[in-house]
């Protein structure tokens, strides 16, 4: 702030490491995380919500939203929206569960995950060509999608087992394979592994690739991006693949986790994930964003979730609590963002 | 063109198989939930033997307006008879005594023992639940259980806030309610682990359903639990029936559902054909205890959607 240069051309004056810092689309969301740690750490340090245990607890269930997150943040930044991904969730264990179960597919481990997500990559091909196809809005596509998933997933289940839920496949899913998605690594569970590095990646492609640019292209203007040569259907259905097959992670790391699946898995990711990826800085009309602030979000929703058990609010109001400390972890990251936006224009 | 001949042979597949009678079943009860396809399965297999057509309705959600726009619809549509649960009578009793004054024979299930008569049902087939909290609740105070939790999955359903109170009832002692969300296992199973970091004096956990037991039964395992904490759940599964074979359990109150199902359209059906009907108002289909000792029994039934 204090090292102003007279540079002529404002793109190129150099920056301090802190205005660079600010000017970060994840910042904000970062200071709500902070936020919502000390305000964790005030109310309920002592109670255990610091330790070892508190902390994988949290990281847990932020791990299987951040994954899905990561992936709807991309989808938001490329303009479009995926709300089918909790029934994708729901579906997608049904079917490894059917696939894998000894009274059913009988299939191994390894057949059975390249199936699921190939199932998955097809439905996501399905949303992407619906919305390209007909110009619809995405929000109504898989609006659609999440209905009819859930409902085949009903439909099937209930059909082949006569019951909800798939169960008796912990001898299938108890194997080397398996335990890559629901093992423990340095006492940390798989799926936050599954999450750090799904974040890194996307993170590189979305901010060094060509993929990445394209992405921010086809969120901020299709037109203007097609008329310079971008493939738009592409790297939208590309998209929606993605955002599928990342619901599909999740349910394999419920299954093997648990042992079963049933067709409510996955009730609410939908809005969960557009959270996190909205609490992230993601803008929900697209063209802006990142997959680091998604998985911040994703890891202040696990952090509130779980946080507030440690607490002693009375257990009525636990959902007050989630969604007044979601609108100050955004209210906040909102201003400091529009501040580093002035200070760059003040530049 | 090719759904709608779909639909055509599906109804006459149904009417074929169905004699003149049709019994209506609207139940809160979510499609997907795992005890209510039990329940289902108890409608469908009475259905097939006395020979009638059951259709089964319910809400999406946990959701008592819709519930009572359905018992409305199904009235409309003049059934030979009325199957309900009453989860609410608030919500729902001026539908169904619409049922009843349109000469609608009604008998409801599950939930509502205690407003079945005053509505003008003619029996009701269940589980009262607080007393099932109460059988809980001893059980576990026999066992010498201190300091407990109860965990509810569907916070807003009166017949699960019955089953905790009556728990705490039982147990002589206050305790934490701990709302958990229904579908989502692993934040199921953290936030029992959460709590149990938070109340390490915990030593008994009373859950409200087999979605919920079995996130549990995991977390315990995980933290090494399962010896200072003594489990029950109300309702069974097979992952329920196989925790119980091994010892990980304490109990399963079971209020064999499937025969809540199937109970109402044998009585409905027959009052129907022949104007017979029990004189007792309640027909108590639990609480039954499945405990260590006999669980293995059940696991068959289970598998087979029956229990």
């Amino acid at each position: 702030m204090t090292a102003r240069t007279a540079a002529p051309d404002e793109r190129l004056a150099p920056r301090s490491p802190w205005q660079r810092l600010l000017s970060r689309p994840e910042f904000g969301a970062l200071a709500g995380l902070l936020l919502v740690f000390v305000i964790f750490t005030l109310a309920a340090g002592r109670s255990g919500f610091l330790s070892l245990s508190g902390t994988v607890n949290y990281l847990e269930v932020a791990a299987q939203v951040g994954i899905v997150a990561v992936f709807v943040g991309l989808l938001m930044i490329g303009g479009e929206f995926d709300l089918s991904v909790g029934s994708m969730l729901g579906a997608a264990g049904i079917v490894l569960a059917l696939l894998i179960h000894p009274d059913h597919g009988h299939l191994p481990l390894i057949v059975a995950i390249p199936i699921t997500f190939a199932v998955a990559a097809a439905i996501g091909w399905l949303n992407g060509w619906l919305v390209l196809r007909t110009g619809l809005p995405s929000f109504i596509v898989t609006l659609a999608m999440l209905f009819v998933l859930r409902g085949a997933s009903l439909g099937f289940t209930k059909l082949i087992t006569k019951l909800t839920l798939v169960q008796g496949i912990d001898d299938q899913v108890n194997t080397p394979l398996g335990h890559a998605f629901s093992g423990n690594l340095l006492g940390v569970p798989a799926s936050v592994w599954w999450w750090l590095l799904l974040t890194a990646v996307m993170a590189v492609v979305l901010n060094t690739t060509r993929f990445g640019n394209w992405v921010f292209a086809v969120g901020g203007d299709a037109n203007a991006a097609r008329n310079v040569g971008v493939p738009v259907r592409r790297v939208k259905t590309i998209l929606f693949m993605l955002t599928a097959m990342a619901a599909t992670l999740v349910a394999i790391i419920q299954v093997t986790k648990y042992g079963s699946a049933d067709v409510l898995r996955g009730t609410q990711l939908e809005l969960n994930t557009v959270a996190a990826a909205v609490i992230g800085g993601c803008l929900l009309t697209g063209g802006y964003g990142s997959v680091i602030g998604a998985s911040i979000g994703a890891l202040i929703l696990g952090m509130v979730q779980q946080g507030i058990i440690y607490t002693s609010v009375d257990s009525d109001w636990f959902q007050v609590m989630v969604g007044a400390m979601i609108l100050g972890a955004v209210i906040l990251n909102n201003a400091l963002r529009s501040r580093a936006m002035l200070l760059r224009r003040k530049k | 063109m090719k759904t709608l001949a779909l639909l055509g042979l599906l109804a006459l597949a149904s009417t074929s198989a169905a004699q003149n009678i049709r019994i209506v079943v609207v139940s809160h009860g979510q499609a997907a939930d795992p005890f209510w396809s039990v329940a289902k399965n108890g409608a469908e297999e009475a259905a097939k033997e006395m020979g009638v057509r059951v259709e089964w309705r319910a809400p999406d959600t946990f959701d008592m307006v819709r519930m009572s726009q359905l018992i409305d619809a199904a009235v409309a549509s003049k059934p030979d008879g009325l199957i309900v649960t009453i989860p609410d009578k608030t919500a729902l009793s001026a539908a169904i005594q619409r049922a009843v004054k349109a000469g609608i024979p009604v008998v409801s299930m599950n939930s509502g023992s205690d407003v079945a008569a005053s509505l003008g049902i003619l029996a009701h087939v269940g589980q009262d639940e607080y007393p099932a909290g109460v059988g809980a609740g001893k059980r576990m105070k026999a066992l010498g259980v201190t300091k407990a939790v109860c965990i509810n999955q569907e916070v807003g359903n009166a017949s699960l806030d019955a089953r905790c109170k009556g728990f705490f009832d039982g147990l002589g002692s206050k305790g934490d309610v701990l709302p958990v969300k229904i579908g989502d296992p692993t934040a199921i199973r953290n936030a029992v682990t959460a709590y149990m970091q938070k109340n390490p004096t915990t030593n008994g956990i009373l859950t409200l359903g087999p979605s919920a037991a079995e996130p549990v039964l995991s977390a315990l395992e995980a933290g090494n639990m399962l010896s200072k904490v003594k489990f029950g759940t109300f309702d069974l599964s097979t992952g329920v029936l196989n925790a119980l074979s091994a010892n990980k359990m304490t109990f399963a109150i079971d209020q064999q559902q499937w025969l809540q199902g199937y109970l109402p359209v044998v009585l409905l059906t027959n009052y129907k054909r022949y104007g017979l009907m029990t004189a007792s108002d309640i027909i108590y289909t639990g609480p039954g205890f499945v405990t260590p000792q006999n669980a293995k029994q059940v696991v068959d039934l289970a598998k087979k959607g029956i229990r």
